[in-house]
């Protein structure tokens, strides 16, 4: 029983990570500029190389995770300045066009480093509890994650930064008559957006196989954390992934990892009829 | 010419007797081509064609009806399985590969409006649709993909997993006696020319009729289309629904062209070339679509030989490049620099929407 009880735990923690870990980034670039980043797997792609790259040329895995989220990062500001800019008053060509960006990425780097790279090792071995043994790593995740959805409110609910980003999503043309330059807020989320999913890639790079196509095993978690957290991303996500990640462990507990995806699906299919607006939405209905 | 006004309007371009000309004769070159050219020209050929189905039906609720829909192949692939199982089941004998044919087109056409309905009736738009369309396909991907044991059967049909199904037979069309015509080689080609030529006609009937019109009412400001008594959302599932059964044709003569069909059809590279094609198309045109996607698996292939890696980064920068540059498409973009060449002298405008 008490084995069954902590497996649960820890499945459920594991898949809250990978929901929250997964859609942060795609969440934040979509809640604050309404563009849907179909390049966000890439860009967690990208992360994930350049730490099993640099990691393995001798730097410290820590810095190269850091390393893996700024080269992320700093990509998508150049993106942002290229293309997204261009599109802003065209949504959907905007979207498109980051998914031009995608396959581009992807089989060029087929095409640059070949179909896979020599991984890392999960770090921190693993502890037995209750008859199950269970991956220190998988333990950090969960906290890391809770730690990066703090650490975007704090930046957008404390600092000028979030005032001025918030400022831009509710009016922007008035935002501009205050002063704000709302270009440079644009560019700063994409690039925070481009660097959060590049993190992403770096933490999971130590326990999953580095290849091009890596981004696609996150992309639908991560859309699907987004639809159900709903309009307000800050506020949506956490919850979105609670529950996600419960219907998910609970059947993947009792009837397999592929009945745990199918449900994931469906219920977004139930939820997107039931709260068009998500979860926020809902927890926000009596405010507007 | 008057029975051609039907297929005429405000939402297709070319009309008048050059253009149809123009169609008449490409149509006679492509249906000769088997007499004078090698197989495999016309096997090709045949391949570029049963594309067009998926890209014409992205047009449709794309261009026409503005609903973005990121998984057209959730549709091609359900047919292309649907024929497989169907018609390894049932065998080939008396023409029952049709039977297989028409439910591989039922079960995609079923698909679309369940999803529709969920969609459009539940208030999911935008971007939205592009997100839960394209998780739909990425699924049935993951699901197809494990598939691999034998407990994964359907009668006799395996699903093999990654490796995907194969072994399903041609169309046949019974004939006198016990022998029956394979539609394989030169009358599949036949046969796929011949419904390329009969849906192209019907969807240009189609959007320039009451219906297409209403879409484009719809496409631009749905509000309004609702305030002035539209059933928007009626609209929106007939529309999506339509380019689901035209996904599903392209899936099935897809899966009968090289009696093979695999989960990688459904894959985020897969769905993103029905985009390629009909934004390249200019979208919001059902010719322009036809010549872009036939012309761009044209350039796929040829390139392909290097790897496909290749050809799909070309397809990448194509895409960004319309997106950013040509938003109208390449096809246009084309033919009025050729009518420029030709009209210089005339004033800049002259000669919009001619073709």
């Amino acid at each position: 029983m008490l084995a069954t009880v902590i497996g649960f735990l820890y499945q459920f923690a594991d898949t809250f990570a990978f929901l929250i870990l997964s859609s942060v980034g795609l969440a934040i670039i979509f809640g604050m500029m309404g563009v849907i980043n179909l390049a966000h797997g890439e860009f967690i792609m990208c992360g994930a190389y350049v730490t099993v790259l640099t990691a393995r040329a001798g730097l410290p895995l820590p810095l190269a995770m850091v390393l893996g989220a700024l080269t992320a990062g700093i990509i998508g500001m150049l993106i942002e300045y290229f293309v997204i800019r261009r599109l802003y008053t065209r949504l959907f060509d905007s979207i498109v066009a980051t998914w031009a960006i995608s396959l581009i990425a992807t089989q060029g780097m087929l095409i640059v480093v070949g179909p896979s790279i020599e991984g890392l090792k999960t770090p921190f071995g693993s502890f037995d509890l209750a008859g199950l043994s269970f991956s220190w790593y998988r333990i950090l995740l969960p906290v890391i994650a809770l730690l990066i959805l703090g650490g975007i409110y704090w930046l957008f609910m404390k600092t000028p930064f979030g005032v001025r980003a918030r400022a831009t999503i509710q009016n922007p043309s008035m935002a501009r008559a205050l002063g704000v330059d709302t270009d440079r807020v644009y560019a700063l989320t994409f690039g925070l957006g481009a660097a959060l999913a590049g993190l992403t890639g770096a933490l999971y790079a130590p326990t999953m196989t580095t290849v091009p196509t890596m981004g696609s095993a996150f992309i639908v978690q991560s859309f699907v954390t987004v639809v159900v957290g709903g309009a307000d991303v800050l506020l949506g996500a956490a919850p979105a992934a609670a529950v996600l990640a419960f219907i998910q462990s609970v059947l993947t507990a009792s009837y397999g990892q592929l009945i745990g995806q199918v449900g994931l699906l469906l219920t977004v299919i139930v939820v997107v009829r039931v709260l068009p607006k998500g979860i926020s939405g809902w927890m926000l209905r009596g405010s507007n | 010419m008057n029975w051609l006004s039907r297929f005429n309007g405000p939402q297709t371009l070319g009309e008048g007797g050059v253009f149809w000309s123009l169609f008449v004769v490409t149509v006679i070159v492509l249906a000769t081509v088997p007499l004078y050219a090698e197989f495999f020209i016309v096997n090709n050929l045949a391949y570029f064609l049963l594309w067009t189905f998926m890209a014409l039906g992205l047009s449709l609720i794309w261009g026409h009806a503005g609903i973005l829909s990121f998984g057209q192949t959730a549709f091609f692939g359900l047919a292309g399985y649907g024929y497989g199982v169907i018609s390894i089941n049932l065998g080939d004998a008396h023409g029952l590969t049709w039977v297989a044919f028409v439910g591989a087109l039922i079960l995609p056409t079923l698909l679309a409006a369940v999803v529709g309905y969920f969609m459009f009736y539940g208030g999911v738009r935008d971007v939205f649709v592009g997100i839960v369309t394209l998780s739909i396909t990425l699924v049935m991907e993951t699901f197809m993909a494990q598939t691999a044991g034998p407990e994964w059967a359907i009668g006799t049909a395996r699903l093999n997993g990654f490796n995907g199904m194969s072994g399903m037979p041609p169309l046949t069309i019974p004939w006198f006696g016990d022998d029956s015509i394979m539609l394989d080689g030169n009358p599949f080609y036949w046969f796929v020319l011949a419904l390329v030529v009969v849906v192209y006609l019907a969807l240009r009937w189609l959007v320039n009729s009451r219906f297409g019109n209403v879409l484009v009412a719809i496409r631009e400001n749905p509000d309004r289309a609702e305030m002035l008594g539209y059933n928007v959302r009626l609209y929106q599932l007939a529309v999506f629904t339509i380019g689901g059964t035209l996904a599903g044709i392209s899936g099935v003569l897809y899966t009968t062209w090289g009696s093979y069909i695999t989960p990688s059809a459904m894959g985020l590279t897969a769905a993103a070339l029905p985009i390629v094609w009909t934004a390249a198309g200019g979208r919001k045109d059902i010719t322009t679509t036809l010549v872009a996607t036939v012309f761009l698996l044209w350039v796929s292939q040829t390139l392909a030989v290097k790897g496909a890696q290749y050809a799909l980064v070309l397809m990448g920068v194509l895409l960004l490049v319309v997106v950013l540059l040509a938003p109208d498409g390449l096809v246009l973009l084309v033919v009025r620099g050729i009518g420029r060449v030709f009209r210089r002298g005339q004033p800049a405008g002259s000669n919009n929407g001619a073709l």
